[in-house]
């Protein structure tokens, strides 16, 4: 269908629109990272930076100086506990995932499943605190990879079943008849498949694990462990005047996922809404 | 064909999966009743505790801050998902023409879903600066409001302030998927209903609402469930205040845990909002299993 002139005029408003909507607030918050902080006290703001400033990155990304350690410490910790709990909750998950979809788990456990990890945090979070308490693990990476596997371990197994279910199942049966087992069957079979997808389901698990707060901000507190989004919220709630470093912070932040989202744009709808879109 | 070997497998296969979520939710869940009906504390100090029956929910029952605080809840989860759903559908709408620069807008909007969810607060909690905020400056410039305003420091716009911080991280995610079923939407449908004279908005509501309706309802009810338990970008952009104007079920919990550490009384609470929560489950269940069953794709 053609369109007219006035259809074509409302339809690249409406996408110019969107388009200012959505990168307006992330390209204020890049301009702000990079402007001299005299500059970011305009009243009213002139919105283009009179100089263009790149130190607040080289101070972040150097352990010389207070921001910077405690940047670069977050950024660590964030990446151990983000990538451990994401090979985790994979390792479980795949022979789960198989179980589900080759040995007919029921479905209704799959949403039990699902189910716990919807819960409000707040469900869990003082049984859990009491016992890592008294366990003396209060404040360590590795409780936070236990608590993310567990969250991530649903979702992950969802994804990978989903995959699973739609590989020939000749080929596994051909292996059994030849005699091997079922873990070597996946091992050697299944996993060589599902390649793909499991990278999809690790990049979508790393960065449920790379965003969360609540269970961060509980159980830890100090450079130590604490994760970029606490850390984030530490440079928000105060000691930092700048408000360039911490939009620094933020970009810096943002950048793992943005890259990650933009490569894998086609999984996330079936990947976060399983079995809500189906093709 | 499944033998017996193969059903004794399949618990093999499972049993590191439910072992880890037993340890670290169900077992917690159990626990988090059981504390609901004593009158334990946290303290350094070990304390006599009580079982006190349903004491702790007849208070919170009766307590006119936590309805409020639940109010609130709801408030921010209908609105908020509300607003993701109508911006998200007509973003999808206009990603579905064809026009210049369509791919380039399609990724755009992935950015803000990938914006971690305390950036985001943060960078609103900027934005909305009473002195040197974006927003503040813009309004001004165009001429909007002619005095700056503390708009996540005002009880009557605070919340209304997260909740469009929130729309803008969270929108995307309905726009792709409510996309992604566009695109599954025969041309014929449209095309026959057009020959008989329905308009573009009678083709929209008769054709494309109802086809792409199942998809809709999981995400936004999966948009529910997040947004109820909604925690972060509060504890970053107001705290909960101004004068509680924004302080949601999830953060009462927290406060009465870690700020009063009454973990029974707390406890309650939770449980009463797990409760909530798993209303919305139930529904989430029933919405995925109808999708999942309609159409053999």
């Amino acid at each position: 269908m053609k369109r007219s002139l006035v259809q074509s005029i409302l339809l690249y408003g409406c996408a110019l629109l969107l388009a200012a909507f959505t990168a307006g607030p992330l390209l204020w918050l890049a301009v702000m990272s990079i402007s001299a902080p005299t500059d970011l006290t305009e009243v009213p703001l002139h919105w283009i930076p009179s100089q263009v400033d790149f130190s607040r990155y080289a101070n972040l990304l150097s352990l010389e100086g207070g921001n910077g350690e405690r940047f670069l410490m977050a950024l660590r910790n964030s990446l151990l506990t983000a990538g451990g709990a994401t090979a985790a909750a994979l390792l479980l998950a795949i022979p789960a995932a198989y179980a589900f979809s080759r040995r007919q788990a029921s479905i209704v456990l799959l949403f039990a499943f699902l189910a716990t990890i919807m819960m409000p945090p707040i469900t869990y979070v003082l049984p859990l605190y009491s016992t890592f308490s008294s366990l003396g693990l209060l404040n360590h990476t590795v409780t936070l990879i236990i608590v993310y596997t567990a969250m991530l371990l649903p979702f992950a197994t969802w994804l990978m079943k989903a995959n699973i279910d739609v590989l020939p199942v000749e080929v596994e049966q051909a292996a059994f008849m030849e005699g091997a087992g079922t873990a070597y069957t996946i091992r050697q079979v299944v996993l060589p498949l599902a390649l793909p997808a499991i990278a999809a389901t690790a990049m979508l698990s790393f960065l449920v694990a790379w965003d969360e707060f609540f269970y961060a901000l509980i159980f830890t507190n100090d450079l130590s462990a604490k994760t970029l989004p606490v850390a984030i919220a530490d440079f928000s709630a105060g000691r930092v005047t700048d408000y360039g470093v911490i939009a620094s912070v933020g970009v810096l932040a943002t950048l793992p996922p943005a890259i990650l989202a933009i490569a894998f744009q086609k999984f996330i709808v079936s990947g976060l809404v399983a079995g809500s879109v189906k093709g | 064909m499944l033998g017996r070997r193969q059903k004794r497998e399949k618990w093999i296969l499972l049993a590191p999966a439910l072992a880890v979520l037993a340890l670290i939710t169900l077992i917690p869940l159990a626990n988090t009743l059981w504390l609901s009906f004593t009158d334990t504390r946290i303290s350094a100090l070990p304390e006599p505790v009580h079982f006190i029956g349903l004491e702790n929910y007849v208070y919170a029952l009766t307590d006119p801050d936590f309805q409020d605080a639940l109010f609130r809840t709801l408030y921010f989860t209908i609105v908020s998902v509300g607003l993701e759903g109508v911006l998200g559908v007509a973003v999808a709408v206009l990603l579905n023409q064809e026009f210049r620069g369509r791919t380039l807008l399609r990724a755009l909007i992935i950015l803000p879903w990938a914006v971690p969810t305390i950036v985001n607060a943060v960078a609103w909690r900027l934005i909305y600066h009473p002195d040197y905020g974006a927003l503040n400056s813009l309004l001004f410039q165009l001429g909007i409001i002619s005095d700056y305003r503390s708009w996540i420091g005002d009880p009557a716009t605070a919340m209304n302030m997260v909740v469009l911080a929130d729309v803008w991280k969270n929108f995307p995610l309905v726009a792709y998927v409510a996309l992604a079923a566009l695109q599954t939407v025969p041309e014929d449908l449209s095309k026959a209903a057009a020959i008989e004279g329905a308009g573009p908005w009678k083709r929209f509501c008769s054709i494309t609402l109802p086809w792409i309706a199942g998809p809709l309802m999981v995400v936004m009810v999966l948009r529910t469930i997040e947004a109820f338990r909604v925690f972060d970008i509060i504890y970053v952009m107001t705290g909960g205040g101004p004068a509680d104007s924004t302080k949601t079920a999830s953060f009462y919990v927290y406060q009465e845990y870690f700020n009063y550490l009454r973990s029974g009384s707390g406890a309650s609470y939770a449980v009463l909002v797990a409760g909530i929560s798993a209303v919305l489950i139930v529904f989430y269940y029933s919405a995925t299993k109808r999708q999942t069953a309609g159409g053999a794709a």
